[in-house]
């Protein structure tokens, strides 16, 4: 069933707003961010206020109740700016309100999703250092203690930990690795809790502004509520849920930087001249431009109808190749992007070079290209298994 | 105190406007449309007039057609109270919006009218004047700052070579220059409210006004492109052009 998420005349009016809001503020602002590799309190409070965290909770928990079609297009004209901007909202608006969403309690939903809403940044923490996808190897532990948990391990790349109010942490309840991972649950781990640090930000090949970090849980206690719908064991699966929806806002992400990217080399191939006229005149350059736009027309359809399947219900197959294709074509365009620009391509004063380096991350992670290739191929062999192929 | 804020749709100040082919106006089909931005700031300062405490109410007024709503949308999400639409697809000139402004304001009893000093579309600049000697009230044009003073406005104008002050007895017309402020972005939540807030739909004939043009466009056309400079070799080559030009 679908949902209908927000009057799409409310819609429209946002996102012609946010369109301005893009090119005024938060492009002017990129410079600023880039060389203090953060972004400004007083931006990231207008960001706030403009609503940009609660997109996707309901609006009765102070959100706006975007459905997934909404969101992803918000997200893709978002990303037209610096990847930080969506970086610093993605785990609100994905993972921690989805799981909230799908799992919560309603004590859980009411306590966090207007925190979150109105922009106290959250973090999910999964992988480790010895363990990512394959969550068997987990080692974060949470020990019954009376009516809470104590946990205790350490997680690894985390998206906005240093900056993070709410962690959602995943922690082994058993000992043994239980199948569909029933071993894993989650919990919703205030980041201020005795026991909890997080380690320096790691430094990163593009991204600037956005920050990952790892965290260490050091005999953390928590009360019995903080387990995340008050069921052990439900972790890993709640993790699996908003796959989806991760992997459609990454491929936004892609979509609408690669619309930049492309923007930028147009404008450098219409102003730089070369032989007595402008690059944009010779067909090789054309030929360039020509495949980054169809193929950036590719995957915004590719976003739309993945995102239309995703809201009605699971989506595997069309969100892994959405998320493949967009992430894997904004690299190629920004490629050719520093192609354009010659030599000037690979000074760090022009933006061709940024946008090389930032885009590199679009194929790795929310599932690398090759764990996607797994993911739609496995679920080829199990349709045409079931006979659904014929 | 109310603040009326008269607004008009226009083409967007980001769209490159093209003349129609037969020299009629500029194309204005499919073509992106926006708040005026004179207006905007406008609105923008009228809201910072009641978040100081000195107005209660801010009634955002449009003279256009039905898409006009949309306009008016935006600004009840900057924070405008409520909304008028006098609904019309005529081509309304300055003269009979003041009018219909007049009719509105002898209904509303603001005490002040705030609006743009000119429309990007036609810039006209004279809705503003035209109003306040319709109303026969004191007018503060091209605002680069207002102060409300008890009954009073105290306005400094932007003029050449300079800033003057006026002081206006309240109700007062007030125009607004691009330096008066930066206008607010819409937030998602703020829309959300505005599609909650009252627009009331009338038409000119509720005002007793005839909106029927008393001007005739006879063409439109595109300003002339901007030839390309000549290179010469020396100085004497250069003067030599100057004195074959005329100037020198």
């Amino acid at each position: 069933m679908a949902t209908t998420g927000m009057d799409p005349e409310i819609f429209d009016q946002f996102i012609d707003q946010l369109k301005r809001y893009v090119r005024e503020r938060l492009i002017p602002a990129e410079a600023e961010v880039i060389a203090n590799d953060r972004i400004p309190d007083d931006l990231l409070d207008e960001m706030r206020e403009m609503g940009l965290f609660g997109l996707t909770m309901p609006e009765e928990y102070g959100g706006s109740g975007m459905n997934v079609p909404q969101y992803v297009e918000t997200i893709r004209v978002l990303s037209y700016a610096l990847p930080a901007y969506r970086s610093i909202t993605s785990i609100n608006l994905g993972m921690v309100c989805s799981a909230l969403k799908n799992s919560g309690t309603d004590e859980q939903k009411a306590e966090w999703l207007p925190r979150l809403a109105a922009g106290e940044i959250a973090c999910f923490g999964l992988t480790e250092p010895g363990s990512g996808s394959d969550s068997a190897a987990m080692a974060t532990t949470a020990r019954k203690d009376g009516n809470g948990y104590v946990l205790n391990g350490s997680k690894r790349y985390i998206t906005n930990a240093p900056h993070a109010k709410l962690g959602l942490i995943m922690a082994r309840t058993s000992q043994e690795a239980l199948p569909r991972n029933a071993h894993v649950s989650a919990f919703l781990v205030p980041m201020d809790s005795p026991g909890i640090s997080v380690g320096k930000p790691d430094r990163k090949m593009g991204q600037s502004g956005s920050h990952i970090a790892d965290i260490y849980l050091d005999d953390v206690k928590l009360p019995g509520d903080a387990l995340l719908g008050g069921e052990e064991g439900k972790g890993f699966a709640t993790a699996m849920q908003s796959l989806d929806n991760g992997r459609l806002s990454v491929g936004a992400a892609s979509a609408g930087y690669a619309q930049r990217i492309l923007d930028t080399a147009l404008r450098y191939a219409s102003e730089r001249k070369a032989f007595g006229e402008p690059i944009a005149n010779f067909q090789l350059i054309q030929a360039m431009l020509a495949d980054s736009r169809a193929e950036i027309y590719a995957a915004e359809c590719m976003l739309r109808d993945a995102s239309e399947k995703a809201d009605k219900g699971k989506a595997i197959i069309e969100c892994a190749s959405a998320k493949m294709f967009a992430s894997e074509m904004c690299n190629r365009v920004a490629d050719r992007c520093v192609q354009i620009h010659g030599g000037a391509g690979y000074l760090a004063e022009y933006e061709a070079e940024r946008f090389y380096r930032d885009s590199r991350i679009y194929t790795i992670y929310e599932g690398t290209t090759q764990i996607l290739q797994l993911v739609i191929a496995k679920n080829m062999l199990r349709e045409f298994a079931a006979g659904a192929a014929a | 105190m109310k603040i009326l804020v008269p607004v008009k749709r226009v083409i967007d100040y980001n769209v490159k406007p093209r003349v129609k082919a037969d020299g009629s106006g500029v194309d204005l089909a499919n073509v992106k449309m926006s708040m005026n931005p004179f207006d905007e700031i406008a609105v923008e300062e009228a809201i910072r007039i009641k978040e100081a405490g000195k107005a209660d109410e801010i009634i955002a007024v449009s003279v256009g057609p039905a898409k006009a709503q949309e306009t008016l949308r935006t600004a009840l999400a900057m924070g405008a109270d409520r909304a008028i639409l006098v609904e019309t697809d005529d081509t309304v000139e300055p003269l009979a919006v003041a009018k219909i402004l007049k009719a509105i304001a002898d209904e509303e009893q603001p005490g002040l009218i705030m609006l743009g000093k000119q429309a990007i579309d036609d810039d006209s600049n004279q809705t503003g004047q035209m109003l306040a000697a319709l109303m026969g009230r004191p007018q503060g044009t091209f605002a680069n700052t207002v102060e409300i003073d008890g009954g009073s406005v105290i306005v400094k104008r932007e003029i050449d070579g300079g800033l003057e002050t006026v002081k206006l007895t309240m109700p007062a017309i007030v125009t607004t220059d691009l330096r008066l402020n930066e206008p607010r972005y819409a937030s998602l939540p703020n829309i959300m409210k505005a599609k909650k807030k009252q627009l009331d739909v009338k038409s000119p004939a509720d005002f007793g006004v005839d909106t029927a043009p008393r001007l005739t466009t006879t063409n439109v056309s595109e300003p002339p492109v901007r030839q390309a400079g000549e290179k010469v070799a020396d100085v004497d080559a250069m003067v030599a052009k100057l004195k074959a030009l005329g100037i020198a």
